[in-house]
């Protein structure tokens, strides 16, 4: 994992559907951090989240990326090759197997985790050859959490990742995120529920 | 490399399990080149005539079938969110899921083709021509069919509104493709194959970057 020094917002502002969802935000994350946006429901968190992946444009302001090397990614394309992706949908097919799922999206990223280790860590290993359609909710969570980690990316986005997820499933997020975050990553998670860890925090009015 | 194989592996699996759209394709071409007889009659020498035309009108039909979830299944899912923060730019990823609609449809159709000429009483000498056009026809089919497919993907029932943008578009492929299996069945030279095999090399060239636009565009909105 690349790691990086710190992710920048200066003065962003979003409109989606022609209203003005926030402006003037910002926000600093030196590495090894964790964000937690907070905030009401349409208040723009998985709006901030895209924004931040580059998946689409502010109408204003800047989301930069530093590198430990001291250089700067501000193109979104660029920035793309860097974020590992938590979404409110799973992205789990229904077609395929969790560990097939995993398999390509190794492969895919080019990370070098170990697929039925990271099942395993996430507590899916007996579910490994179910189809999709027979795992839960909170299942194709974990399922997704695998996946993030062996996209090896240095920069977390998580949009509610305790959604679906039982008390144990809660505290392998915490764990998770915890182990990102020493190993130099950084993480912005959108949430409702406390992570229990030590974060800073933006607050979407 | 490893990430254009894994793609278009998965999105030949994804076609070809159960539920996927590469049979659904299959299944519909052969009914179309079966019931048409039915309807037209017995006579052979006419059946021979329009062989090419149905098989043509059919093949595209089928291919447009399974064209509409091309990007709309991982769009709803979430998944294109992830592959488009995967090492791939986006016109590549585009390319690659337009192959993998080739692979698990444009080939089985062309392969299959020769067998429901048979029930037509194709002249033999125009079945090169037949196998070769739909080949090379079924590729310009998959890449701008790609074009319409990323316009509607976040369309709710956008599958019914692809055909009405993608098939105008594909008439040269019909009348050029036709074209060239009636011209073999008269023994006459005919430019039809060349200009064939320029409108889907076009095809291929164009697609991807008009598709890729349209799919940045939805992901944005």
């Amino acid at each position: 994992m690349a790691a990086l020094a710190s992710l920048e917002i200066e003065n962003l502002a979003c409109v989606r559907g022609g209203r003005l969802v926030f402006r003037g935000l910002g926000a600093r994350v030196e590495g090894g951090g964790l964000l937690t946006v907070e905030g009401a429901n349409g208040s723009g968190k998985t709006s901030l989240l895209r924004l931040i992946a580059g998946l689409s444009m502010p109408q204003q302001g800047t989301v930069r990326l530093r590198t430990n090397g001291g250089g700067e990614i501000a193109e979104p394309e660029d920035r793309a090759r860097h974020i590992g992706w938590l979404g409110h949908q799973d992205g789990v097919k229904r077609q395929l197997t969790p560990l097939e799922q995993l398999r390509f999206f190794a492969e895919f990223y080019g990370g070098t985790a170990d697929e039925e280790a990271t099942l395993s860590r996430v507590g899916l290993s007996t579910a490994r050859d179910l189809p999709i359609q027979y795992l839960s909710a909170g299942q194709k969570k974990r399922l997704a959490l695998a996946r993030l980690q062996v996209s090896g990316r240095p920069l977390w986005l998580l949009d509610e990742p305790l959604a679906a997820l039982d008390v144990e499933g809660k505290s392998l997020v915490a764990d998770l995120i915890g182990a990102h975050c020493a190993a130099g990553g950084i993480a912005v998670a959108a949430t409702h529920e406390s992570l229990g860890i030590a974060c800073e925090r933006l607050h979407l009015a | 490399m490893s990430a254009w194989r894994a793609l278009v592996m998965r999105d030949i699996r994804l076609a070809t399990r159960a539920g996927g759209s590469a049979m659904l394709a299959l299944a519909f071409f052969a009914a179309v080149a079966v019931l048409l007889p039915f309807g037209v009659g017995t006579d052979l020498k006419v059946l021979g005539r329009i062989a090419a035309g149905v098989l043509w009108v059919a093949a595209v039909l089928a291919a447009l079938l399974a064209l509409d979830r091309l990007f709309q299944a991982d769009f709803e899912d979430g998944s294109l969110d992830l592959i488009a923060l995967g090492p791939l730019p986006l016109e590549v990823v585009v390319l690659a899921k337009m192959t993998a609609h080739w692979l698990t449809t444009g080939l089985p159709l062309t392969i299959l083709s020769p067998l429901m000429a048979l029930l037509f009483g194709l002249e033999p000498r125009a079945y090169p021509a037949l196998l070769a056009s739909l080949a090379v026809g079924t590729l310009a089919i998959s890449a701008i069919g790609g074009i319409g497919a990323g316009l509607t993907l976040s369309i709710r029932r956008g599958g019914l509104i692809l055909p009405l943008l993608v098939l105008p578009l594909l008439s040269p492929a019909v009348i050029f493709g036709a074209g060239a299996v009636l011209a073999a069945i008269d023994g006459l030279p005919s430019a039809a194959m060349g200009l064939l095999a320029a409108f889907a090399f076009t095809a291929v060239v164009v697609s991807p970057f008009a598709a890729a636009a349209a799919v940045r565009l939805n992901l944005a909105g």
